[in-house]
């Protein structure tokens, strides 16, 4: 789960990092009264999930509280990168005199820690990585030994900090934000910049976060956070209703069991010559509860042309899928063409119950790709 | 031969007397696996058909010399049964378990490389030596006894393929599901050794998905260290970048972990890639008949 700014400094804050004086608010009237309460020039930002927010206009400097109710009502609204704005970050302005960059991710290639510190911050990390990979230092830590304070120092020395009071802040900041990655099963903290003050303090400007989502249930105070406004309204109905799927742009909606397997459905479909309307992993069920949950969600996507059932029945047995999928249609009826390819365990009986049905737009079929050329027709006709 | 599960595994499964647990194991127990113990704290003394319960893992092993286990306790209690197992002297651990936070199992695979220890999953669906051995949640019925080994990151996907090999005729020495999560035990190299040890083994199977590096490491170690021929199947080219694709581990990040990055890696290896699972059964296939 992606957090905003705004979340992930008060993370920040929690752990002892320090952050400028902010607040979060969803309107100018209320960016007016933050600013007042915080004094002096303020920064308006635009919170949102995606780069990229300062060249997009969503970042705006407001000298006294009128101006951070106006800067705030030229943000709200805004579209950047296919995020529409309604959240800012109203924050006390800084002067920087160093921009410096700093993270910790989940490197699930070595299975450790990495942590990644530069002086050459405040751009696209990926960049500096690419034209002068010597000034961006890097560190993997043992899960089992933690952060240490030499850690602290390979990175400092290495990216050739000098000044001391720099030393000292930016090694207390790496400690508490290696605590706050392994406190808050982050998959990555980043904060870039990581700024210098000309009165020489160091603090985060900005933070990216993202945490383990099979870890929410130890942080119940982090999975309140999630934005369910934000969210695709489909992807949100998925969620509640405990379905696995995700959004995506073509014709064809899919349903089957298994991750890999749907994954591999996407694929056929995209050689069949159309393309798939959504991720859907029934998981080992085919219940008709799990059925209508999953049809419910796919059937209020508009772009849905035909509905492809790719079940591969091992424990799941194809005969018990073939009645969900029955029982299902009888309680929500769908006129969209409907192929159910059914193979594995049971599959002739769970194929015979649907020719036994004889539903005028549900079509069985026997392997994959005859299922997926059929619905990718059915979508197109 | 085969590996990893064979008719030497004595199985003790963490979680028995729940419904999964008992469910699969005694599928287990029917298959013709040794399946010795049960270990449920405070249910030690009880049995599930037949099968003696214990309060802890080291009563299990004491009695009944387990030396193999299966992880059916929910997400939250995993890592302390995968500890409790390896200190216990468990050699093997095969987590079928799903959710496990990530941070959890980084530590816990720090903790178990340096003690030799074999392990497949979280979120896996087992190891399976047709003809010898199941240990987890595949069906063993749509699989025979044969000469190709098949990994995979995915289970219905590694059954769809193994079904497919079936039906040609064709079939395994042992089929092996790592996990779909970001770490997981062993890794696709890790499972390619042993196939490459082991005498039943002439083919592998390599099933992967988008998500990490594991299948470019892959690649350069079949190159390097594989007699035997390798062919691939790579699912989720139409999965979009920064989305989780149900396993918790195949999301594309950034540029990188892509399907055709990938499929790439593999190709530039001379290591063949099917655009389907029909396409990739087809291809073992060919390579299994010369």
């Amino acid at each position: 789960m992606d957090l905003y700014e705004y979340q992930g400094k008060q993370l920040f804050s929690r752990y002892g990092i320090p952050v400028s004086d902010g607040r979060y608010v969803t309107t100018p009237e209320e960016a007016r009264t933050a600013a007042e309460e915080i004094g002096g020039a303020v920064v308006v930002k635009a919170q949102v999930l995606t780069g990229g927010r300062g060249k997009a206009g969503g970042i705006k400097l407001a000298d006294d509280p009128a101006d951070a109710e106006e800067k705030a009502r030229a943000i709200l609204g805004l579209e950047i990168r296919g995020h529409v704005v309604t959240k800012l970050w109203i924050e006390s302005a800084s002067e920087i005199a160093k921009e410096y960059y700093l993270s910790i991710t989940f490197d699930r290639g070595t299975k450790q820690p990495l942590l990644m510190f530069t002086t050459q911050g405040g751009v696209d990390i990926e960049e500096v990585a690419e034209t002068n990979p010597d000034a961006l230092v890097r560190l993997h830590v043992d899960p089992l030994e933690g952060f240490q304070p030499y850690h602290a120092r390979r990175l400092i020395y290495g990216a050739g900090v000098e000044d001391r009071s720099e030393q000292g802040q930016i090694a207390a900041i790496l400690a508490k934000l290696y605590e706050a990655f392994v406190g808050t099963d982050a998959m990555l903290c980043e904060i870039n910049p990581l700024i210098v003050t000309p009165e020489g303090e160091v603090k985060a400007l900005d933070s990216k976060f993202t945490v383990d989502d099979n870890a929410l249930y130890k942080h119940p105070e982090i999975a309140e956070m999630r934005d369910v406004e934000a969210a695709d309204p489909l992807e949100s109905l998925a969620r509640e209703k405990d379905v696995t799927y995700v959004k995506l742009d073509g014709e064809v909606g899919i349903l089957g069991n298994g991750a890999g397997l749907v994954m591999s459905t996407l694929d056929v479909i995209a050689l069949a010559g159309g393309r798939a309307a959504n991720f859907c992993d029934l998981g080992g069920g085919g219940d008709a509860e799990g059925v209508v949950d999953a049809l419910e969600v796919i059937t209020r996507d508009p772009q849905v042309k035909s509905i492809f059932f790719n079940i591969f029945g091992g424990i799941t047995r194809c005969d018990e899928v073939a009645k969900g999928i029955l029982a299902a249609l009888e309680r929500m009826p769908i006129e969209l063409p409907i192929v159910v390819r059914l193979d594995g365990t049971n599959a002739e009986e769970g194929r015979r119950i649907l020719a036994d049905a004889a539903i005028a737009n549900v079509h069985p079929e026997a392997t994959m790709l005859d299922g997926a050329r059929r619905a990718v027709e059915a979508a197109t006709k | 031969m085969a590996i990893i599960v064979d008719q030497d595994t004595k199985l003790v499964v963490q979680g028995l007397t729940g419904s999964e647990g008992s469910f699969h194991g005694l599928r287990n127990k029917r298959y013709g696996t040794r399946v010795v113990a049960g270990v449920t704290p405070g249910k030690g003394g009880q049995d599930v058909e037949g099968v003696p319960v214990f309060d802890t893992v080291v009563d299990a092993v004491e009695e009944t010399g387990a030396n193999t286990t299966m992880v059916f306790v929910p997400a939250r209690f995993a890592a302390d049964a995968i500890y409790e197992a390896v200190d216990a002297g468990i050699a093997t651990v095969i987590c079928i378990a799903e959710g496990l936070p990530a941070h959890e199992m980084l530590r816990v695979y720090t903790y178990i490389r340096p003690r030799g220890v074999t392990m497949l999953g979280p979120n896996c669906p087992g190891a399976l030596s047709p003809g010898k051995a199941n240990v987890g949640i595949i069906p063993a019925e749509i699989f025979t006894e044969g000469s190709i080994g098949l990994v995979s990151r995915s289970g219905t996907l590694t059954y769809q393929i193994g079904h497919e090999l079936t039906q040609m005729g064709l079939g395994n020495s042992t089929i092996v599901g790592i996990g779909g999560d970001p770490v997981v035990g062993s890794s696709f190299i890790d499972i390619l050794e042993r196939f490459e040890a082991d005498p039943q083994t002439e083919y592998v199977v390599m099933v992967g998905e988008i998500g990490g590096d594991e299948e470019e490491k892959a690649a350069a170690f079949i190159e390097a260290k594989m007699s035997k021929p390798v062919v691939a199947y790579i699912a989720g080219f139409e999965a979009p970048p920064g989305k989780t694709m149900g396993h918790a581990g195949a999301i594309i990040s950034g540029s990188s972990g892509t399907a055709q990055g990938k499929k790439e890696a593999l190709e530039a290896k001379g290591i063949r890639v099917g655009t389907s699972p029909t396409e990739a059964a087809q291809l073992a296939a060919e390579v299994a008949r010369g």
